[in-house]
């Protein structure tokens, strides 16, 4: 061999880098590829060895092959540091294809539990109306009969104290029977302008398919100057279409609440049957959801509010009813039972 | 109340079907509940008369009838023991349809051939069930359609009215409503005064006359009280839900109907002196008519004689004065009983009856004597007899008076949003039946008639016109307010979010009854602060909660009765107590979790919870606000927690809740599957944290050295951690317990604590001097403080 590559140093050099860049192809670790490097590139390599042939050479031919050697020396390197590339690409390739886990096995931890869906339609009305500027407030479970009767304009004996089956304690302690009461309280403790909303427990002591002795109501009050009835048909509408999220069709119908008059009960489109009639509107294709009025001059009265300076209005909703007619719960009772098949089905 | 269309139509009869007549009484806030046919969908059926009625030659309960409908005459079989010639029936013909679509067809029963059916009143749906057939009245025209004869072409409309429309509880009120919605004229019919045909009254003493202003009353003499009360009586009573008993109560309750006006007959034989209205005595007794004793309160109005009290004024008649069929000479009582008067005395009684209903409501002070002149004539009608003069008592001084209620348009402008126009306003008004008399330019004395109870202000003369004019006219516009900045509470947690971090730990929220079972509650609470309903709705419903546990924990047992292995569940809510300042209601925050630390999985085998979990679950409550540090876990005997795993939480030296095991023997009572482990914490001792305030960051580096010390079982980590924090120096930033071990190879009733300490200054970088010092003080004061030992 040496004395082949001393004979013929040039010619030889093609082939020597061929030589050396099919074994390259063939090495198949980083390991081999160094063997190969210094085989070929190493002081004693043979490329290298080819440069001491040189002195051979005139001083003309001399840099001209000298440039020559160079050449192949680095086409041989790059050969080397392609392969190299090559091999530890398909190294870690292999590394992350037995690194393959199931993506579809359960995650660890928690999974989060919900809102029972009363409070979540509580809160979703709240926001509607905070972002309205109402104050949330609260009040008291246990009241007097004054501010749960008395000062809603709804005297002992009153007929309509007989639609409030109320839990008594003693002749003049109760359950309080609706949020109304805590209307008073505001107005009681503040100046107008007043806008607030009451969300809270109510009692009634009845029970029965469609009645639980407990259930939640919200109640909203805005008093001001120029107060009227079409701001508060305007408030109801809007509440409702932001609350089931859609255009549909409001009705007003005069009502009765001794506290508020003029008074209205407030029907929307069936979101059941849109309007069509079926069997949770009872066929009428209206759903009553509210009651709404302007405060009664009396209420004013008991809280010392000048009726000829202010005005306002007060509307009331239930909020199990809402709940049942936007998630379709059919069963009242399913809201106390705290069934997890149940509650978990609220997101 | 229930009335039949046709009957309100005979009194005013707008040009629209049945619908919207019912759509329109609905939008003047008189709400329509249903609307029925007032009879069963069928057809074929005639008025018949049964000729001859045999016993079935092969069947005891059996008649064959022969029956006529004026042109041909049919065998019938019939089982109704009341089948007997002579008799007006409904006949379904063959090839008539009953109710349901049932079809009568030529049949044979026990042998012999039936040509048709007799029909009972249920079966043609005109009633309840019975085991006989109807009987019509003798002068029905055999061979007529039943439906006709009976004007069965009717609906029954169904109506709930407000407590205020009082006015409209009898079909004149309803008429004059009707007519005002559609401006159409009411045919009120004509009342005419019965002239007396003897001398005979019977006395009457108003002692209560500001209860009751006007009495009036009538004798009425040799009356027939078994006389048929007329068919169409009895059917306008049916179709309006009341039950005929005999002619004189048919009659009173068809008044009461028609006019509004509750009626009540005496037997006059049987009253024994004057009739006196007064105020019961307390504990007087009355047996009234459907035979219940009541012991009367002195609050009650009463109708009396010598004997005592006869009537509960305005809710009902007593036994011992009762009509029968053996009355002969009645006293007829029209009477206005003051709404106040009545109010809510029938309910305190346990009674409701239609003329309490309407005194309750207010009825029409000036229609006492044309009920009774009405009521007299209907029943002279029916059973004969003769009426004697009309007696009337009244303090016109008690009366009510007509209201007089001021107008301002400009009031009705404001509070509607909308000009009606003053011409607009006075219709209305007018048509209402109010006297209206213009005091100024848009501004009137408004008069309110003696049937209607509910004006009495400017603002229900608003709703009048409102009502009338059509809510749905109504303008409709955007709230509009100043947008004033709320004051905001940073440091206040709200209960949103509290909610919202037991929710991402995986609870589910729970809503319970706030009246608990007393029983549960016992095992919660043993004090005697528990405040008790007077009327619950039943005794595990009795007693409102002192704590959310005894909700949680039914709530917890209902879920593992159905098999749900793992249970977290939190409420948010008050809680009631009685205290030396009143009734405490105190808005608490609880929680019980039970089973597995996780679902269970593929991951780990997941263990049952411990007491960690849920301190871990509180600790999260506690940092929302930023204060967790002003927070300690105390332990602390519950009666209701497990004595060795309970803990009382407190800020500041104020204790504000409990967490901690259930008590294995409550545990145990209630079935639960254990271990369960509970929370509760105040609103108010939790919610309000601090504002978050910048601390520098140390650009020097922190040092960390563990110790491992042994020290006796009994000594609690806090006071170990607050030894170190006293004697490591003002540079320590952190103590951190990393493991504890009190296994194999601890002396026995010891513990191997380790724990991590971390100092940073903040300008300069600490000396290994400096910490070799600091680790030698804590090692001194622990040994010291707790005999520690130090480690390995
Ligand atoms: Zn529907």
């Amino acid at each position: 061999m040496q004395s082949f590559l001393e004979e013929n140093t040039m010619e030889n050099l093609s082939a020597l880098v061929e030589q050396a860049q099919a074994a390259v192809e063939q090495a198949t670790d980083e390991q081999v590829l160094e063997q190969l490097r210094v085989q070929y590139l190493g002081k004693k390599g043979e490329i290298t060895q080819l440069l001491k042939s040189l002195g051979k050479l005139s001083a003309e031919e001399r840099p001209q092959a000298g440039a020559k050697i160079n050449v192949a020396k680095q086409q041989v390197n790059e050969s080397i540091t392609a392969r190299k590339t090559t091999l530890s690409d398909a190294a870690l390739n292999e590394k992350l294809a037995s690194e393959t886990i199931d993506v579809t096995l359960p995650g660890r931890g928690h999974c989060c539990g919900n809102l029972h869906p009363v409070t979540h339609t509580m809160e979703r009305i709240e926001e509607f109306f905070a972002n309205m500027g109402y104050d949330v407030a609260q009040g008291p479970e246990i009241e007097d009969d004054y501010h749960n009767f008395e000062a809603l304009n709804i005297p002992s004996h009153h007929p309509a104290r007989a639609m409030h089956d109320t839990f008594y304690f003693d002749a003049h302690t109760l359950l309080r029977t609706h949020t109304s009461p805590v209307q008073v309280r505001v107005m009681e403790g503040e100046e107008p302008p007043l806008r607030v909303i009451c969300p809270g427990r109510v009692y009634r002591c009845d029970s029965d398919l469609t009645h639980t002795p407990m259930f939640h109501q919200v109640e909203g009050l805005v008093v001001d100057k120029d107060v009227n009835f079409a701001q508060l048909k305007g408030t109801v509408e809007e509440f409702l279409k932001v609350f089931f999220e859609k255009e549909l069709a409001v009705r007003f119908r005069p009502s009765y609440f001794p506290f508020t008059e003029p008074s209205a009960e407030v029907d929307i489109a069936c979101v059941m049957c849109n309007g069509e009639g079926c069997r949770v509107c009872s066929h009428t294709g209206w759903l009553e959801v509210m009651g709404c009025g302007m405060v009664h001059p009396n209420v004013f009265k008991s809280s010392d509010i000048d009726s000829e300076k202010y005005s306002g209005f007060a509307f009331g909703m239930g909020v199990e009813r809402l709940a049942m007619l936007r998630y379709g719960v059919n069963d009242l009772r399913l809201f106390f039972e705290n069934d997890l098949k149940f509650l978990s089905q609220f997101n | 109340m229930k009335v039949s269309e046709q009957w309100l139509r005979e009194w005013v009869n707008p040009q629209i079907d049945s619908d919207e007549l019912v759509e329109q009484l609905t939008m003047a806030g008189l709400e329509v509940d249903g609307i029925e046919p007032v009879a069963g969908d069928f057809r074929g059926v005639v008025v018949a008369e049964i000729q001859q009625a045999e016993q079935h030659p092969d069947a005891d309960k059996l008649r064959v009838c022969q029956v006529t409908n004026g042109s041909e005459v049919f065998q019938v079989v019939c089982g109704a023991p009341n089948a007997r010639a002579g008799i007006k029936v409904a006949l379904a013909e063959v090839g008539a349809v009953l109710p349901g679509n049932f079809k009568i067809k030529k049949a044979k029963l026990r042998g012999v051939e039936s040509y048709g059916m007799l029909c009972g009143a249920d079966e043609i749906g005109l009633g309840e069930k019975s085991d006989g057939i109807m009987e019509l009245p003798a002068d029905a025209p055999v061979g007529a359609d039943i439906r006709c004869y009976l004007k069965l072409e009717d609906n029954v409309i169904d109506i709930d009215l407000t407590p205020n429309r009082g006015d409209c509880l009898s079909v004149a009120g309803l008429a004059r409503e009707v007519g005002v919605l559609n401006k159409a004229d009411v045919n009120s019919i004509k009342i005419n005064a019965v002239s007396a045909t003897h001398d005979d009254i019977h006395e009457v003493v108003v002692d209560a006359d500001g209860d009751c202003p006007r009495y009036v009353g009538r004798v009425i003499n040799n009356i027939d009280a078994t006389a048929a009360t007329p068919l169409w009586m009895v059917e306008r009573l049916r179709r309006s839900g009341i039950r005929s008993i005999d002619a004189v109560v048919d009659v009173t309750n068809y008044v009461l109907l028609e006019l509004g006006q509750p009626m009540h007959a005496f037997d006059r034989d049987k009253l024994q002196g004057a009739i006196q209205v007064r105020m019961a005595s307390e504990g007087e007794k009355l047996t009234l008519l459907d035979e219940q004793e009541i012991k009367l309160t002195a609050d009650t109005l009463v109708i009396a004689d010598n004997s005592g009290p006869l009537a509960m004024a305005g809710v009902m008649g007593g036994a011992a004065t009762g009509v029968g069929s053996e009355t002969k000479n009645i006293f007829l009582e029209s009477a206005f009983f003051k709404p106040t008067t009545i109010a809510g005395k029938a309910r305190s009684y346990g009674l409701h009856t239609d003329s309490s209903h309407r005194f309750e409501r207010g009825v029409d002070f000036e229609l006492q004597r044309q009920a009774v002149e009405r009521a007299t004539a209907l029943l002279l009608d029916i059973s004969g007899g003769e009426a004697g003069p009309v007696v009337e008592v009244v303090s016109e001084g008690k009366l009510p008076k007509w209201n007089t209620v001021s107008l301002r348009e400009e009031r009705v402008k404001s509070l509607l949003a909308l000009d009606i126009g003053a011409d607009e306003i006075v219709d209305i008004l007018k048509r209402l039946g109010l006297g209206v008399e213009e005091v100024a330019a848009g501004e009137w004395s408004v008069s309110v008639p003696s049937y209607r109870f509910d004006i009495a202000i400017e603002a229900d003369l608003v709703e009048e016109l409102a009502r009338i004019y059509g809510y749905n006219r109504l303008p409709v516009c955007a709230p509009t307010a100043t947008l004033t900045p709320k004051p905001a509470n940073e440091a206040k947690v709200s209960i949103k979010s509290l909610r919202r971090v037991l929710l991402a730990r995986g609870y589910n929220e729970a809503i319970t009854y706030s009246f608990v079972d007393p029983k549960m509650q016992a095992y919660f609470d043993t004090s005697d602060q528990g405040i008790e309903l007077a009327n619950p709705i039943s005794a595990d419903m009795s007693l409102m909660r002192t704590s959310l546990w005894p909700g949680l924990a039914q709530a917890l047992q209902y879920n593992q009765n159905r098999q749900q292995q793992r249970v977290r569940l939190f409420e948010s809510g008050l809680t009631f107590k009685r205290s030396s300042a009143g009734i405490e209601q105190v808005a608490k925050i609880g929680g019980v979790i039970a089973g597995g630390r996780h679902e269970e999985n593929w991951l780990e085998k997941t263990e049952s919870v411990d007491f960690y979990d849920v301190k871990g679950d509180v600790e999260a409550l506690l940092a929302m606000g930023g204060a967790a540090q002003e927070f300690t876990f105390v332990a602390k005997a519950h009666h209701a927690l497990h004595p060795g795993q309970s803990a009382a939480i407190m800020r500041n030296g104020e204790e504000v809740g409990f967490v901690g095991a259930l008590h294995p023997t409550i545990e145990k009572a209630l079935g639960l599957n254990g271990p369960v482990y509970l929370f509760e914490l105040s609103l108010a001792g939790i919610e309000q944290g601090v504002i978050a305030s910048f601390t520098e960051l140390s650009k020097f580096p922190e040092v960390r050295r563990d110790l491992s010390i042994l020290v006796s079982s009994s000594v609690e980590l806090s006071a170990i951690v607050d030894g170190m924090k006293a004697s490591a120096g003002e540079w320590l930033t952190d103590v951190r317990l990393f493991d504890l071990y009190d296994g194999k190879g601890i002396e026995p009733d010891h513990k191997s604590l380790a724990l991590g300490l971390t100092w940073q200054h903040t300008s300069r970088t600490l000396t290994d001097e400096e910490i070799s010092e600091f680790i030698g003080n804590v090692i001194n004061s622990l040994e010291k403080q707790f005999s520690a030992k130090l480690r390995g």
